[in-house]
Formats: C-alpha cells, sequence, structure tokens
C-alpha cells in the first residue's frame, strides 16, 4: 500500500475527488468513501460480478480495479442509472418481471444489462446468455434475468426513458 | 399443550416436520473473558415503532441468562419457536392506520417479507400497502424460531394470522360495544369496521389505536379461538404480491448487513488458521499495532485487526498473519478418500449381510454425495455496536434469536443486553445458521470502542462456513417373482435422515442415517440430506424398474401409495411427454425423471440432457418440473422459489463439490468452484399445482431434491452408463 495521492473522477456525472492509497481498489471507494453502496462485494476475485458498473462506458469489476486506473475517467454506478424518479428501462424491466430473490447480485446486473444492451441493443438469447455470463446469481433467477434483459430490449425501442 | 397451540402440532404434522425439527449447526465456542454474567433487566417498552397500541413485547422477546455451556440449538419452544403470547407482541396498531406486524423470521430471498405482510393484510382486512413488517429485531419481534425448515409457510403464517384476526377481533368488538350492536353484525374491510344498522359510522384501527380498553385487550394472552379468513374468501393472500423491497433493490439503495454503517464504524478482519484444528503457537503483534489508526486484538484463540478501511485492516492483518506460527494437526482425511472413511467410521457399522434372501433377484449399489458450500452472494457480515456493556449487532443470519444466545454466551451476558437486527439480507441456503462472525464484529468493536464490521471474504466463506455434509449412501433391494419390492435397505452415511424412508411400497424395510467422522463442519443446506438420500433413492430406483424390466415411470407409479406424489410425477410426466420422448433412441441424448416429498411439498421432475462421451460432458437441454405444497400464497413467488432451485440444483447435480487435502479447502473461490451460470441454463418448465383443499406449506427447499436423480437417470438412459455420484463424475469414454 502506498501513500495517499488525490484521485480526481467523476460519479454519476459529479466531479469527486478523493484522498486515499491509490492501489485501493474502486470498490472500496465508491462504499467506504463516498458513501455510494449499491456495487457490492461478491468476490473480490473479479468473478462474480456484484460489483459491476460503468467506467468509461464500460463495465468493469470494480473489486478488481485500483482507484488510480478511475482517475479523469466517468464512472457509473447503479445509482447513477435512473433518472430522478424515472428508472432506467433495464431495472424498470427487473423490477416488472421480479428477476430477483434476495436481490444482492441484482445491481451488478443490471449495470451488466446496461453495458450489454449499449454495446448490442438487440441481442439475440445466446447473445444475452454470453453477454450476462460474468455476472453470478446464487439465488438462481437466471430464467428471469434472461427475461428481463429481453424485456429492457422492448421498454428501451418503446422510447420508455 | 394449551388449546391455543394446538394448532402448531397439526401445522408440523401436516409439513411433514416432526415436533421436535432441528437442522444441523457447528457452533464456534468462543469465549471471552467478560464481566461475570450480568442479570437481565426487562425493559418493557419499545421506542421504534412510534405512537399507538404496542405493549410488552419484553415479555416474549426477551429471554433468560445464558448459563449453559452448550448453546441451545433452536429458539426454545419448538420449530416454531416460542411464537407472540399476545395480539399485541404480534402487530402493532399506529394512531396513522398502519398495521406493524412483528416477525423473528427474516428475509434472504425466499419471499417471506411479501408473504407474512399477505397474511397480516388478509386478516386484518387492509390493503397490502398498509402492513408494515418488522423481521429478525430481537428486541422488538416475537421469537418465530429460525428461517429455515421450510417453516415459515406452515407456522409462522399461521402465527401471524392468528394474531392479526385477534386485533381484528377486537375491533369488531370495540365497534360492536361503541355501536350497541352484536358484533355478528360488524364487518370489517379496508381497515375499518362498520355494521348494517349503523350506516356513516365506522371504526378504524386508527382509532382503536388511541382506545385504552383496547390496549388492555391487546396485551391479554391471544384468544383460543378466532376465526380466519377462508381461503376460496381470500383477497390478498393467493395473490402474486410483489416483493415490497422491490424499488430499492433494482436501485441499489436496499441497505444489506454488508451496506450497515455506524459512526465511526472501523473495518476488522480476523486472523485464520492454514488448517482446520491449527492451533495459534504464536504471532508478532507489532507489525500491525504500529500502523496508525489499526486496533488490534488478541484474546485466547482469537485475534483480529480492525482500521479505518478494509484496506488498512487486509494489510494489518496480512502483516501479522506472516509473523503466525501454528501447530497443525494431522489431517482426518481429504475429499480424495473421503468416502472410505465415511464408510470405516459410520456409526454402529454398516451392515454385514443383504436384507433379503440368498439367491433373490437383487441390487447393491453404492452413492456417493460431495461436499458442497452455499456460497450465498453475499458472505457473512455483521457489525456490532457497544454502548456500555449494551451491544447491538446488526448481522445476516437464518437465526436471530440463536444468535443472540451464542454472542450473549462469549461475552458472558444476559440475553437481554444483546440487541439482534437482521437487515434482509443476501442468501442463506441453509448455511447462515451460526453466529461467529457477529461475535468477531463486538470482540473487535470492545477492544476498538469503536462500532467495527467483519465482513468475511470469499475465501473465508469457502474455508470457515459451515459444508453441506458429504454422504455414503449404500442402497440394496430385491425384487419378487412379481416385480414388486420384497426387501429395501437404504443407509445413509454422514449426510442425514432427512427423505431417508422410501415413498414407495416396500416389503421389509432398513432405512437408517448413521453419522460418521465428519472431517469438515457440517451443517444444514436447501433441503439438507433429502436431496442426497432422493438422490439415490430415485436413481436407485431406475436400476430397479431397469432389473424389472419395467419402463421407469410405470414403475413407480404402481409403488406409489401417496396420492399427491402420485399426482405430480404423472402430470410432469405428461407436460414433459415421457411417453414418446422416452421411447426416443437418439445417439448421445436421453430422459429421466425423479420425485420425491419432503416437509409438505411433492415434487417430480422429468429432464432431456445430451451427452458428450468423449469429453464426458453433460448438458441439461431440458426441465419440467411440477411442484405441489397445498394451497399456494404467493403464485409468482412460489414460481420464482421453484425456478431457482431447479437452477441452484444443477450445481450439486453436475459439478460442485468442495476439495479439501492437508485439512483445508483446494477449490475455495469461484474460480475453482465452479456454480451454476447463465450458460448452464436449460429450458425450464416449472408447473406449481395449486391444492385449495390443503393446507399450505413451504416451497423453499424440497424443488431442489428431484433435479439431480432426473439427470442422472437421464444420463444413464443416454449412455448406459450408470453415474452413482453428486456431482454427476463420467469418465470421457476412450
Amino acid at each position: 500500500m502506498g501513500a495517499e495521492v488525490t484521485v480526481r473522477f467523476t460519479v454519476n456525472g459529479r466531479e469527486r475527488s478523493v484522498a486515499t492509497d491509490p492501489d485501493r481498489t474502486l470498490l472500496d471507494v465508491l462504499r467506504e468513501d463516498l458513501e455510494l453502496r449499491g456495487a457490492k462485494h461478491g468476490c473480490g476475485e473479479g468473478i462474480c460480478g456484484a460489483c459491476s458498473v460503468l467506467v468509461d462506458g464500460r463495465r468493469m469489476n470494480a473489486c478488481r480495479t485500483a482507484v488510480a486506473k478511475a482517475a479523469g475517467r466517468s464512472v457509473v454506478t447503479i445509482e447513477g442509472l435512473a433518472d430522478g424518479d424515472e428508472l432506467h428501462p433495464v431495472q424498470r424491466a427487473f423490477l416488472e418481471l421480479g428477476a430477483f430473490q434476495c436481490g444482492f447480485c441484482t445491481p451488478g446486473m443490471i449495470v451488466s444489462a446496461v453495458a450489454l444492451l449499449d454495446a448490442n441493443p438487440a441481442p439475440s438469447d445466446e447473445e444475452i446468455v454470453a453477454g450476462m455470463d460474468r455476472n453470478i446469481c446464487r439465488c438462481c433467477s437466471h430464467p428471469r434475468i434472461v427475461k428481463a434483459v429481453r424485456r429492457a430490449v422492448e421498454l428501451a425501442e418503446g422510447g420508455a426513458r | 399443550m394449551k388449546p391455543r397451540d394446538d394448532w402448531k402440532a397439526a401445522a408440523l404434522q401436516a409439513a411433514g416436520v416432526p415436533a421436535d425439527y432441528d437442522e444441523p449447526v457447528d457452533v464456534v465456542p468462543y469465549r471471552f473473558d467478560g464481566p461475570t454474567l450480568s442479570e437481565p433487566d426487562r425493559r418493557d417498552v419499545l421506542k421504534v415503532l412510534g405512537a399507538g397500541l404496542m405493549i410488552a413485547v419484553a415479555a416474549d422477546a426477551a429471554a433468560g441468562r445464558a448459563t449453559g455451556e452448550e448453546p441451545p440449538r433452536r429458539g426454545r419452544g419448538g420449530p416454531g419457536g416460542r411464537g407472540a403470547a399476545s395480539v399485541a407482541a404480534r402487530v402493532h396498531l399506529g394512531e396513522d392506520g398502519t398495521g406493524t406486524v412483528l416477525t423473528g423470521k427474516v428475509e434472504c430471498g425466499q419471499g417471506a417479507r411479501a408473504e407474512l405482510a399477505q397474511a397480516a393484510a388478509e386478516e386484518l382486512r387492509v390493503p397490502f400497502d398498509a402492513v408494515r413488517l418488522v423481521m429478525g429485531d430481537t428486541d422488538s419481534v416475537p421469537d418465530d424460531g429460525g428461517t429455515y425448515g421450510s417453516l415459515t409457510t406452515p407456522m409462522t403464517v399461521p402465527a401471524v394470522r392468528l394474531g392479526c384476526a385477534s386485533a381484528r377481533a377486537l375491533l369488531v368488538a370495540a365497534a360492536a360495544r361503541r355501536w350497541g350492536v352484536d358484533a355478528s353484525e360488524v364487518v370489517v374491510a379496508e381497515g375499518k369496521a362498520s355494521a348494517g344498522s349503523k350506516p356513516g359510522e365506522s371504526l378504524a384501527y386508527a382509532e382503536m389505536a388511541r382506545d385504552p380498553d383496547a390496549a388492555r385487550a391487546m396485551s391479554a394472552t391471544l384468544p383460543e379461538r378466532v376465526e380466519l379468513a377462508s381461503a376460496d374468501a381470500w383477497k390478498t393472500m393467493g395473490t402474486s404480491i410483489p416483493k415490497p423491497t422491490g424499488r430499492s433493490i433494482v436501485t441499489g439503495t436496499h441497505e444489506y448487513p454488508s451496506d450497515v454503517v455506524r459512526p465511526g464504524m472501523l473495518y476488522g478482519r480476523v486472523l485464520r488458521a492454514p488448517s482446520y484444528g491449527a492451533t495459534l503457537k504464536s504471532v508478532d503483534l507489532a507489525p500491525a499495532r504500529s500502523m496508525p489508526g489499526v486496533v488490534v486484538a488478541r484474546d485466547g484463540p482469537f485475534v483480529g485487526v480492525a482500521a479505518p478501511t478494509s484496506a488498512k485492516a487486509a494489510e494489518a492483518l496480512a502483516a501479522i498473519a506472516k509473523t503466525a506460527e501454528w501447530d497443525v494437526p494431522p489431517p482426518k482425511t481429504s475429499s480424495a478418500a473421503l468416502f472410505d472413511h465415511l464408510r470405516a467410521n459410520a456409526q454402529g457399522g454398516l451392515p454385514d449381510r443383504p436384507p433379503h434372501e440368498e439367491g433373490a433377484k437383487a441390487l447393491r449399489a453404492s452413492y456417493e454425495v460431495s461436499y458442497i458450500q452455499h456460497c450465498p452472494m453475499e458472505t457473512r457480515v455483521a457489525v456490532a455496536e457497544w454502548e456500555g456493556d449494551r451491544l447491538t449487532v446488526w448481522v445476516g443470519t437464518q437465526v436471530p434469536f440463536n444468535v443472540r444466545g451464542e454472542t450473549a454466551r462469549a461475552f458472558g451476558l444476559a440475553e437481554d443486553r444483546v440487541r439482534v437486527v437482521v437487515p434482509d439480507f443476501g442468501g442463506g441456503f441453509g448455511g447462515k445458521h451460526s453466529g461467529e462472525y457477529a461475535v468477531e464484529a463486538a470482540r473487535l468493536a470492545k477492544e476498538a470502542g469503536k462500532p467495527t464490521r467483519v465482513a468475511w471474504t470469499r475465501a473465508e466463506e469457502f474455508a470457515w462456513a459451515q459444508f453441506r455434509p458429504a454422504g455414503a449412501i449404500e442402497m440394496e433391494a430385491s425384487l419378487d417373482a412379481d416385480g414388486a419390492i420384497a426387501t429395501w435397505r437404504h443407509i445413509n452415511v454422514n449426510s442425514g435422515p432427512g427423505s431417508v424412508r422410501t415413498p414407495y411400497r416396500v416389503g421389509k424395510s432398513d432405512c437408517r442415517f448413521l453419522p460418521s467422522d465428519a472431517p469438515l463442519r457440517h451443517g444444514s443446506y436447501r433441503a439438507l440430506a433429502s436431496t442426497a438420500n432422493t438422490f439415490a433413492r430415485e436413481a436407485f430406483m431406475d436400476e430397479l424398474a431397469a432389473l424389472a424390466g419395467a419402463d421407469p415411470l410405470a414403475f413407480r407409479l404402481g409403488l406409489i401409495a401417496e396420492p399427491r406424489l402420485r399426482d405430480a410425477l404423472a402430470e410432469a410426466a405428461s407436460r414433459f411427454g415421457w411417453e414418446g420422448r422416452s421411447k426416443a433412441r437418439e445417439p448421445g441424448k436421453g430422459v429421466g425423471l425423479a420425485c420425491g416429498l419432503d416437509k409438505g411439498g411433492f415434487v417430480a421432475c422429468c429432464v432431456a440432457v445430451t451427452v458428450d462421451e468423449a469429453e464426458g460432458r453433460v448438458k441439461v437441454d431440458h426441465v419440467c418440473e411440477v411442484f405441489e405444497c397445498g394451497k399456494v400464497i404467493n403464485p409468482d413467488n412460489l414460481r420464482a422459489q421453484v425456478e431457482g432451485a431447479v437452477v441452484m440444483g444443477l450445481g450439486p447435480a453436475l459439478f460442485e463439490a468442495v476439495e479439501f487435502a492437508d485439512g483445508m479447502v483446494t477449490n475455495g473461490s469461484f474460480r475453482d468452484y465452479r456454480v451454476p451460470r447463465f450458460a448452464d441454463l436449460p429450458a425450464i418448465e416449472v408447473h406449481p399445482l395449486d391444492r385449495p383443499d390443503l393446507p399450505s406449506a413451504g416451497a423453499g427447499e424440497t424443488p431442489i431434491i428431484a433435479v439431480a436423480p432426473a439427470i442422472a437417470n437421464a444420463v444413464a438412459a443416454a449412455t448406459g452408463r450408470r453415474c452413482r455420484s453428486m456431482p454427476l463424475r463420467l469418465e470421457p469414454r476412450a
């Protein structure tokens, strides 16, 4: 662990500046310093996807990303997806289909689905499975999550936002 | 038994759960030097619920002294807990018209929050949104037993209904008194009492909340008889109410135990041994102590650190872990030698002769079920905060009252000095049955003089959480001249007695569980041993059907005595198209079926698989499952539970197995321990059967038990080779 530095980046559209050891993970800084606790610690190994956030639009595992890597970039977390009270189509779809049980993986699932649909607005079922396969759900709501991603496509096409 | 408790025995019986039902747990016996046991001081009034009718919960929820060396294995009062003694202990009627229902049950994804609030809304006759539910806060809720054993539906739903129906009866009585009419004339709807002969008059719960007579009645013991809403008149129960926490879940604002933050809170870590049973010889704490802001605690075998960030805590722990020296005992066994070890140490020994006469048409087979981990997405997390000798712990656990006792014992406190609060947490699956992480957080918080959080890492979760026990299962049976089962033997070594008895008509039967010398810390798991025993039984039934020259479906249907099980199996076979599909012969493809019952639920599962024999790979293509658990309370949540059980069941059936050697897990990460993922998804059909004429049973567990044997049977059909292990190990065919 190194000495503290000041890391500046944008989180959910807001400029943030954090004095921190630059080796700390982006996830720890989001949760412990910036009070954004929507992204979860699931494994710390970059395998389960519960910590998924968007960094410059790309899905990243925040638990394996040093905060220094986020310097100067734009980070979007689950808290940044809704527009005021208006949910993102992916959030609406998950809610509508009840695509969660305990919900602990849900923020990561939703962020991953947003990244998937940003890159591919009309994915096939195979592409949904491939795109979501870096996220684990232990309650095993996978069938509903696939349906929710499909539904999100419909909602987005309908100009849902 | 008092008359008002009669329903509990009946409910347990209907749910197929013995009155002394308990789930295994292996508690870490932390004991810290503390004050001599403090005296209980009963606090009678709660402050958390606001104004209104609210009395004397402490008399129910608070506890005696934590004196015993051995923790009570379950909450007092049997599998359903002691419950609420008064209406007030179950429901708080607010002056704002809300009903706050109190329960010791907890929510970890299974849907108890919606279901119990539905039960309350139904009996109070208020809209669902007018009910608030306080779950798992030991200072304010009655002890409803652990959240396990599929018992929320058969035990806690009726308990909540009784409490709320009693509150409704009080409203009716108050209205009848006020208007001078007969109580039978008073009806309650939308939270208000009215009477046909008193047009324009109404009495709401909110008004009753200000009535001192009503307050007295609320605090009296629950009435012996109270009328419950009949299923055909249900308005809220029986409907698909979504999870009340849904919006907070999809926006990331739901507060899980790991999201609890207290003022000045530190992040704690605990030093773990390099292998099971290792004892600490020496450790140098100085490297951590010299770090600014780091607190170090050593107390007997416990060593831990706390720091202002989790990264700093990890750094401090690593610094002292390097210096630790351990006495390491020889390991009992390894996963490679596990099943021989279990069989060799079976208590009382395995039978040495067959149950049938020599020369009978008979079969014998050994099945093996590996250790697995629950690996809930949220690891074990607790936040502890001391205020003098009072302790509050926010913790993800299925057993809040047991954790209160466990924590109190560790510090020599009376139980009522400890408050356990369980926020809706990130998955349990029968794994979160103990409170050592709450104790660890509390010990560090005591050292630091600040609130402290302990969140287990994923590696700790894999190595130190309780495992679902492995089992060696010995099956033996013989057929008579008519193809009926003349003798039947089913011996489960180590994994448990659940579903060890066969639901098929058999002649002489010998079904037993033999404990063994378990090398790993084991405890419960979703459906626990029912999965292992149903796997062995249902796979063996296919082997017997082959011996009898019978179709697996016809063979079973001819031998099932229980009509509900037969209905489920026939329905699944018909929906799946068993008749046609079981006769189709396509290389590398096969279909299989299995059925079973446990805890008042009846399940049947048909699957289709594709097997790549060269690679030894199995792909499950299609699962069709029928599940029946009496009257359905929340159809959509039931469907979610069954779908989840089917997908979760793929893991232990196909690839989950904890490997261990030299006294430590060797595949303790999601990289090495594979759980079901999107790419593993088959096409899944779930058909819940509603039986409005039957009492409602739980659905969290039983839907998982038939998945693995149906897959094993399908693989055998596809390959002609019988795999007798969970997970299925299909050696590549050369």
